[in-house]
């Protein structure tokens, strides 16, 4: 376990030096991932005020809290993984990682980490300018915020681990152009981003249900808004555990016959 | 006619790079295609729970849909990949080959790259822009037409005069290629009338990066709820901006050495 810490620490810290030199860059595309929610809470909110305040159990204000997490958990959670993992394989860039005695896996949970960290000093006063700006809803008890870092923290492996899962695809078909696009025009409506699940049309919600996305995203969120329920809670959490679990071994068994196919196209 | 000449060159340039990857083709038309159903799909959760938003139909958001994908098209297929080509040059120094050129560089530099395949885009915009028409009962004359082409006309100067802009930069900083992201991810906003949203987004959209001329605009005008001064400030703002841009780009050269000539 020492040992481990002390790799992640290196890792770390290689980079926090490598992403602090590309700290403009790194802003400029932070404004897609501010200004969706934003568009969609106008959208919302403009709808709820149009039908007199309320859409579903929604009114302005709790669309403002909702997307205003919302931001804040897809900021912590996304991965960048499946938009270069069919190129390190294709480049041959693999082959560097694969020489070092350690998984490969662990160096890009750094990096994101890394990333994280570095950005949070954006995403942080931004919210609380939002805050300002759209006046949401949004009470703090300390039980549920404890209990929505645990769903955070969760959440943010849980979907690293499908999302690496299911870059390694590329090891077939060494562009994934079309694989990526697909997941994220599904993650767009199940996770919550485009609307809260429970405005979404029932059998909508019950692809929702089965997949990761909700948990990784709509969850947390509607529990910080304090939305759900006792038994939607421990629901939440087994969905959760299920899909981190899974993905863990998705990514055991992929890698395993993923590596022995890999052959370093590019060199 | 000599520049129509040569955009036809360019063009034929770019269909010809373009054939040697045609599997490309079919995954531009997926992409597109998949686009075009989330944005429909978006729009059928939102209108149904409203019949109306900010005042518009939902007819009226596909026109503007249809805009937004035209319009996001048009920047894909040749003002995106000719300023960043541009960029890539003067970094490398190989601007050099388009100065020397007898013609005007502003010119070359914003033809040079043609990505055919994002005609998808192109077309796709069209269709969804006639089925709105077409659904909304076919309800403009010759005088609603022209103003249409004409809010498009000038909201297209004005994007192309602030793409030109923005890639002018570079003359003064070498790496700035993520500048143009700010446009694009601003660009999404443009999927909804820029009226709904708080208003110093609506300014930004308006003034810091033009969308609203754009795309709302135009879409005014075919949802018959255009305002005289929004066409005049676009004719304006449009006939200042190319310009100032031609302007900046003449300062812009002036201080080009040539990086690695």
């Amino acid at each position: 376990m020492r040992h481990y810490s002390a790799i992640y620490w290196a890792f770390l810290k290689i980079s926090l030096l490598n992403q602090f030199q590309y700290r403009a860059a790194m802003s400029i595309w932070m404004i897609g991932r501010i200004l969706e929610p934003i568009i969609y809470l106008t959208v919302w909110s403009t709808v709820a005020q149009a039908r007199g305040g309320h859409v579903g159990a929604y009114s302005p204000a709790d669309f403002a809290a909702y997307y205003i997490v919302l931001m804040i958990v897809n900021q912590f959670t996304f991965s960048w993984i499946m938009h270069i993992y069919d190129f390190r394989i294709r480049q041959g860039e693999l082959s560097n990682l694969l020489l070092k005695p350690i998984h490969p896996i662990h160096s890009d949970i750094a990096e994101n980490i890394a990333y994280k960290l570095m950005t949070a000093v954006i995403i942080f006063p931004t919210a609380i300018s939002l805050f300002f700006l759209f006046e949401p809803h949004l009470t703090f008890h300390i039980q549920t915020c404890a209990t929505f870092l645990l769903a955070l923290g969760i959440a943010f492996f849980m979907r690293f681990f499908i999302e690496w899962a299911l870059s390694l695809v590329a090891f077939w078909t060494t562009r994934n152009e079309a694989i990526n696009q697909m997941y994220f025009t599904l993650g767009l409506f199940l996770s919550g981003r485009i609307a809260p699940i429970d405005l979404l049309p029932g059998p909508i919600q019950l692809l929702a249900d089965a997949l990761p996305f909700r948990w990784a995203i709509a969850f947390p969120v509607e529990l910080m808004l304090g939305r759900l329920s006792q038994d939607q809670i421990v629901n939440g959490f087994a969905m959760q555990t299920l899909w981190l679990l899974a993905g863990f071994v998705m990514i055991k068994l992929i890698w395993r016959v993923g590596v022995k196919k890999y052959s370093a196209v590019g060199s | 006619m000599h520049h129509i000449k040569l955009i036809w060159i360019f063009f034929r340039i770019g269909m010809l790079n373009e054939m040697a990857y045609r599997v490309n083709f079919y995954v531009q038309l997926l992409q597109s295609v998949l686009n075009l159903g989330t944005a429909i799909a978006g729009l059928a959760i939102v209108f149904a729970h409203t019949d109306t938003l900010g005042g518009w139909q939902a007819v009226d958001i596909l026109a503007l849909l249809g805009v937004f994908m035209f319009v996001g098209g048009v920047i894909r297929l040749v003002i995106h990949p000719s300023m960043s080509q541009f960029m890539e040059d003067v970094r490398l120094g190989t601007f050099d080959y388009t100065l020397t050129k007898p013609c005007d560089a502003q010119f070359l530099a914003s033809i040079s790259q043609i990505r055919l395949w994002r005609l998808t885009d192109v077309f796709l915009g069209l269709g969804v822009l006639i089925a709105a028409l077409i659904y909304k009962g076919l309800g403009i004359g010759p005088r609603e037409a022209f103003a249409f082409a004409f809010a498009l006309c000038t909201g297209g100067a004005i994007i192309y005069s602030f793409w030109l802009m923005l890639a002018t930069l570079t003359f003064w900083f070498l790496r700035i290629e993520n500048i143009l992201v700010i446009f694009q991810s601003m660009y999404e906003a443009g999927r909804w009338p820029i009226g709904i949203y708080p208003i110093w987004l609506r300014y930004i959209l308006t003034f810091l990066v033009p969308v609203a001329f754009a795309i709302t605009v135009p879409a005014e005008v075919l949802s018959g709820r255009l305002t005289p001064e929004s066409l005049i400030t676009s004719g304006l703002l449009c006939a200042f901006l190319l310009f100032f841009s031609r302007w900046f780009w003449k300062r812009g050269i002036k201080n080009y050495a040539g990086a690695s000539a």
